[in-house]
């Protein structure tokens, strides 16, 4: 009964699908999804993440073959020659990649994802002929499959590329940003009804026609939305991409009536959605404000020259950031003789850290400290970085143990007993006027509490806000007692720290 | 809209609670891996694309065969490169007591 119930209508015109295979398929895929769920639960620990992973791979592997037995399709040779040619390129792809393009390679790779979602779309509503045959529910999923895998691949390219630094990370915004957008939108959406209505279908012309713009409009609704948000709301657009290629692949097993991949996408759709919600908790944003463009650096602007002009101008300004600079020299001795008398000391690594690819001296500086016998632990902001828990695989990469790795929430309450914190290259994430600037982007965002250690050296680029635009009160002047600042590339300042520890305390 | 409907999205919204209860309990430590994890997955949309790239291939329409063909590249690109990726990452946590062996 349930073989004759479960059917695809769009393809089984033409299928050579086992006819008995029905209760099997459907047994097996049960099994395989499950397996999918073991796997991606074992990838909470990093004991088992990688027999996770691992079999994570091998579902897929097998969902494939489930798949070419279920349709009977084994005879086909493209599909072997295609399917290999993408391995190899991904293979090829995974060994390339260097640990701080991981943003942009995952940004690739949805995009890639959500343009096959599109291309199973379009290849659906070809299939169907002139609609006659297909129900509503198959043409109009087929139409989002085409809408949904566009517009994630064209935003993911556009991250992408901003994360690699081929499209300027500031974010760009056209007059009537908002109308062109909701423009886009209500445009593609309108091709994709049409693309439902059997009578139109029935017109070959316009079937084609509509599928081409359905395809470009979506795409170009998708570049419209990534264009515009800026540097820091890349983690939460990465994020929300990967949940829309999921989403894309289950519309599309929707289309074609396959309950793996219905499965499979709703899964990745969940976790792109909760590492949203996360990543937006952590820099008290909202998500519709990120996906209606209202990016925190315009306002922020305003702000600035307000503050200046109430500061009594910019020159004033000016001649402070040099008093600073060279207080950082004098502070040399100051800051090694704090590092020679802590006990406990923690680093906060940012993404000027990764910029400026100092990780290995990171690594170099806790083994000197701990010869020394101080305790080191590292804090790492949710949003540290350019996408979820990047920090951490960047120091994972050089070999820092991930016990020392700790939470915000987990280390917050244990600066207070520190003696130095080391920030490096972070700004936004230890700005102590999120808990008090009221008004401003950041407030209310959750920060390290840094500033309740005895004494902090931060090593930043300049003293310019970061990408929030808010001033970090950190970096006043007059604090020397308390704080030393480092400006500069951070790989120069940590070999200035390194060696001074050396000369100091050696 | 048919029973098949009907059991079709029943199984996107149980898969979506299950999934995010299971992903809840992964510790943002392993959020890129898990990122670059998910990424592999949403190319699952490969057995769509082969289906209908045999569908296509049947019928004798050599554009349909094209774009299926390309559709299958994307996808596993997507799917290969996303678990290799992760694997490669995974592999560089070490435990504290592994680094002290291993030097």
């Amino acid at each position: 009964m349930l073989m004759n119930l479960l059917f695809s209508p769009v393809l089984s015109a033409v299928t050579h699908r086992t006819a008995t295979g029905g209760i099997i398929y459907y047994v097996l895929a049960g099994i395989l999804a499950i397996t999918v769920l073991i796997g991606i639960s074992m990838m909470s620990k990093v004991r088992t993440a990688v027999k996770g992973n691992l079999l994570g791979s091998v579902s897929m592997l097998l969902m494939i073959v489930l798949t070419l037995w279920y349709w009977n399709i084994f005879s086909f040779v493209e599909l072997y020659i295609s399917m290999l040619l993408g391995a190899v390129i991904g293979i090829w792809l995974s060994i390339k990649v260097n640990m701080i393009q991981m943003p942009q390679m995952v940004g690739i790779l949805n995009g890639f994802g959500g343009a096959a979602s599109m291309l199973a779309g379009i290849l659906t509503l070809i299939a169907a002929g002139d609609g006659a045959s297909a129900d509503l529910f198959s043409l109009a999923t087929s139409g989002l499959a085409i809408f949904v895998g566009a517009f994630t691949f064209t935003g993911s390219m556009v991250a992408g590329g901003k994360l690699h630094g081929v499209i300027t990370q500031k974010p760009i915004e056209f007059k009537r940003h908002a109308l062109w957008t909701a423009l886009a939108l209500v445009a593609s959406l309108l091709t994709v009804v049409l693309l439902s209505i059997p009578a139109v279908l029935a017109v070959t012309v316009a079937k084609t026609i509509l599928i081409i713009l359905c395809s470009i409009l979506s795409g170009l609704f998708g570049i419209i939305f990534a264009i515009r948000v800026g540097g820091a709301d890349m983690p939460i657009t990465i994020s929300l991409l990967n949940s829309f290629s999921g989403v894309a692949g289950a519309i599309a097993g929707l289309a074609i009536a396959d309950p793996l991949l219905v499965s499979v996408g709703a899964i990745v759709g969940a976790s792109g959605l909760l590492l949203t919600q996360i990543m937006c908790r952590s820099m008290n944003r909202k998500l519709m404000d990120i996906l209606l463009g209202k990016t925190s650096t315009p306002q922020v602007k305003a702000k600035q020259k307000n503050a200046a002009a109430a500061t009594a101008g910019a020159e004033v300004k000016a001649a402070a950031g040099k008093a600073v600079i060279s207080d950082a020299v004098q502070a040399g001795p100051a800051y090694a003789a704090w590092l020679r008398d802590a006990e406990k000391i923690i680093i906060v690594p940012g993404y000027g850290m990764a910029l400026s690819q100092a990780q290995p001296l990171v690594k170099n500086l806790m083994d000197e400290l701990e010869t020394a016998g101080k305790n080191v632990e590292f804090a790492i902001h949710p949003v540290a970085g350019r996408m979820p828990g990047h920090m951490n695989v960047l120091l994972a990469e050089v070999d820092v143990p991930y016990e020392k790795l700790h939470e915000m929430e987990e280390i917050n309450p244990q600066f207070a007993e520190t003696d130095v914190v080391i920030v490096i290259g972070a700004n936004d994430v230890v700005n102590p006027a999120a808990n008090t600037a009221a008004g401003t982007p950041i407030y209310g965002m959750p920060v390290l509490d840094v500033e309740d250690a005895k004494h902090v050296i931060i090593m930043n680029y300049d003293k310019k806000p970061g990408y929030a635009g808010v001033d970090n009160p950190l970096y006043e002047e007059g604090r020397g007692d308390k704080i030393a600042l480092l400006l500069g590339d951070a790989t120069a300042s940590l070999k200035n720290l390194l060696q001074a520890l050396r000369e100091y305390c050696g | 809209m048919g029973l098949e409907h009907l059991i079709l999205i029943v199984v996107f919204v149980v898969s979506m609670l299950v999934g995010y209860k299971i992903i809840d309990r992964v510790p943002s430590l392993l959020h890129t891996p898990l990122m670059s994890g998910m990424n592999a997955y949403s190319g699952v949309t490969v057995l769509g694309c082969l289906t209908a790239t045999a569908v296509a291939a049947d019928m004798g329409n050599t554009g349909s065969r094209i774009l299926g063909f390309i559709a299958i590249v994307l996808a596993m690109i997507n799917v290969v490169g996303g678990f290799a990726v992760t694997d490669r990452m995974l592999r560089m946590f070490h435990s504290e007591d592994n680094n002290k062996g291993g030097k």
